[in-house]
């Protein structure tokens, strides 16, 4: 124990503290300024007053007398809040939805091995590698023919094609961690291979669970291409696109009321995201890792 | 026995059933239907006659494809470049014996986690050819003299999409990096280090050779999704100025989608896929894992 601990100190100590400062103190906090002052850049524009927004005099670092007049105008004369609603329907009911049908289908190449469960795990993969901005355009003339053209209905059924092969490829890896013991056991008391899946692997699973579900809600929160073709009403479009082509009005941007709908839109996933980022590190290094 | 067996292929089609319906119907016969779109005159609404390779012979010769072609090209070399040696770099750093190196992780992937539309917005303000905060700085930096018209004109433009993307692609890198970082034993450096190994050599010859397999994946999805990108540039530019840094991706959706013309824009898609392809078996052929880097040696 003692020697994994001098390890893990690895050779710090032939550093001196200036070298320490130059090397790593200094392009870590250049790093972090760079990182995060888009956000801190949002913050500050949504506070500020119009006159503020729009002058180059004073410093525009700061506020000087904040306001939440933008956020007034967004969540009061716009479809926001209606929008805020659309992103969230749409992403629970299609995280969830690619959960149940990624369980199964994981559990199945993983545990139930049938004959060709092998390709059947590579063409998962594989699809997990086909990007939106090749589907979108054969995917809209489906949507149109099936007459799903401006329903919520086109995105929860979409979703799914990257979500479900995300997913499946997340929880194989899960469920290959889970002794196959247990398994044997269960079945020689008689339990059916549906009692297995429900009373014992998925209990077991359940911080893979939360990883997939976690990752597939933010990869469906943040989906703009088939949102954007699939969708023209303002009552159904979701936030990231209704931000983008309901608030932009002609040539005068109202940057104040743009930054607020950028925060809001943020800051679910941002929440969420900060009670799990363990789940959500290990889910996308996980997925990787295989 | 036999029943089992028989329940187990059963069992197994029943099980996947649920996740294939929906893959075959939205992801395979899509991408089909993709393909065979490019080969007719499909317009919205309309399903299209089959007209051979017009569509493809149309836009080989068509300046502002061509141009499509280059835009990406470059974007995906470049950000792909910058991302993978600032991801690499901010690995490192983050490696290194920190205090609250949880939180600092956690903050580091938040460009990640929001959505790109959203902060694609942020940077539209932060690029804003009057307001620019970046332009307001330099000035009184004294480093320029005139506010920087950064999305106006075809090369700036060009550079701060880039810009934008890598911001959104480092976090990804580098905790994906860390996360194989993680797993190189000390000890390796320790006995590099009393070989008489410099730090830049220790990460040359320890730290590179052993991530590498790591780096391919992690770069392979890197180029595939920049390859693709399309919500940056079509918030940020809608390909503007002068189709200067319109990518394939955006310029399909305006072909097929705003103006119509499906097969179009179905078969600029489908030009995607053979660079794609080529990544995905360049990767595969050329970076797999080495017999060495699991200790055996190589043939």
């Amino acid at each position: 124990m003692a020697d994994t601990i001098t390890d893990t100190t690895g050779m710090a100590f032939l550093e001196t503290r200036r070298s320490r400062f130059l090397t790593l103190w200094l392009p870590l906090s250049v790093f972090l300024f760079v990182l995060l002052f888009p956000f801190y850049w949002m913050v500050i524009t949504t506070l500020k007053p119009n006159e503020e927004l729009l002058s180059r005099e004073g410093n525009p670092f700061w506020v000087i007398r904040p306001t939440l007049a933008h956020v007034h105008k967004l969540l009061f004369e716009t479809s926001y809040p209606e929008w805020l609603w659309n992103t969230v329907l749409v992403s629970v009911v299609s995280t969830l939805l690619s959960l149940l049908c990624s369980v199964l289908a994981a559990y199945a190449i993983e545990r139930l091995r049938f004959r060709g469960s092998r390709y059947v795990g590579m063409g998962i993969f594989l699809a997990y590698l086909v990007p939106p901005s090749i589907l979108f355009i054969p995917l809209a003339a489906m949507v149109y023919n099936l007459g799903l053209f401006d329903t919520r209905l086109a995105l929860i059924l979409t979703y799914p094609t990257f979500l479900i092969p995300f997913c499946t490829w997340l929880l194989m890896g899960y469920f290959k961690s889970i002794p196959l013991e247990l398994e044997e056991c269960a079945l020689i008391d008689g339990a059916s291979r549906w009692q297995i899946l429900w009373r014992i692997v998925l209990p077991l699973a359940v911080p893979g669970l939360i990883s997939a579900g976690i990752f597939a809600f933010t990869l469906s929160w943040n989906e703009f291409i088939y949102a954007l073709t699939f969708i023209s009403s303002s009552e159904v479009k979701t936030v990231p696109v209704g931000v983008v082509t309901e608030l932009v009005e002609g040539d005068v941007y109202h940057w104040g009321s743009l930054m607020a709908g950028a925060l809001l839109g943020s800051l679910p996933v941002a929440i969420l995201y900060s009670f799990f980022v363990e789940y959500y590190v290990s889910g996308l290094t996980g997925a990787v890792k295989e | 026995m036999d029943r089992i067996l028989d329940n187990r292929n059963v069992l197994g089609i029943l099980f996947l059933l649920p996740a294939a319906v929906l893959l075959l119907l939205f992801l395979t016969y899509p991408l089909g239907l993709g393909t065979w779109l490019g080969f007719t005159d499909a317009k919205v609404g309309r399903s299209g006659e089959f007209v051979g390779l017009e569509n493809f012979a149309f836009l080989v010769q068509d300046a502002v494809a061509r141009l499509s072609l280059f835009n990406t090209l470059f974007y995906t070399i470049i950000a792909s470049a910058v991302k993978f040696v600032l991801g690499l770099w901010l690995a490192v750093l983050l490696n290194e014996r920190l205090p609250f190196k949880a939180f600092l992780r956690a903050i580091v992937l938040l460009p990640f986690i929001v959505p790109t539309a959203l902060s694609a917005i942020a940077f539209w303000w932060i690029y804003d050819s009057q307001f620019s905060i970046v332009s307001w700085a330099m000035m009184r930096l004294g480093l320029i003299d005139r506010y920087i018209d950064f999305l106006g004109d075809p090369w700036n433009a060009r550079l701060s999409v880039i810009a934008a993307n890598v911001w959104r692609g480092v976090p990804f890198i580098a905790i994906t990096l860390l996360a194989g970082l993680q797993t190189i034993s000390p000890s390796l450096y320790e006995a590099a280090a009393l070989d008489g190994a410099s730090g830049w050599q220790r990460f040359r010859h320890v730290t590179l050779p052993l991530l590498t397999p790591i780096i391919a994946v992690v770069m392979t999805f890197s180029v595939l999704f920049t390859f693709t990108d399309f919500q940056l540039i079509y918030v940020l530019t809608r390909g503007g100025p002068l189709n200067a840094t319109h990518l394939m991706a955006t310029l399909s959706f305006q072909r097929a989608i705003s103006g119509g013309a499906l097969g179009e824009g179905a078969a600029l898609a489908t030009l995607m896929v053979p660079f794609l392809m080529a990544t995905i078996l360049f990767s595969y052929f050329g970076l797999q894992r080495r017999a060495w880097q699991q200790g055996g040696s190589d043939r």
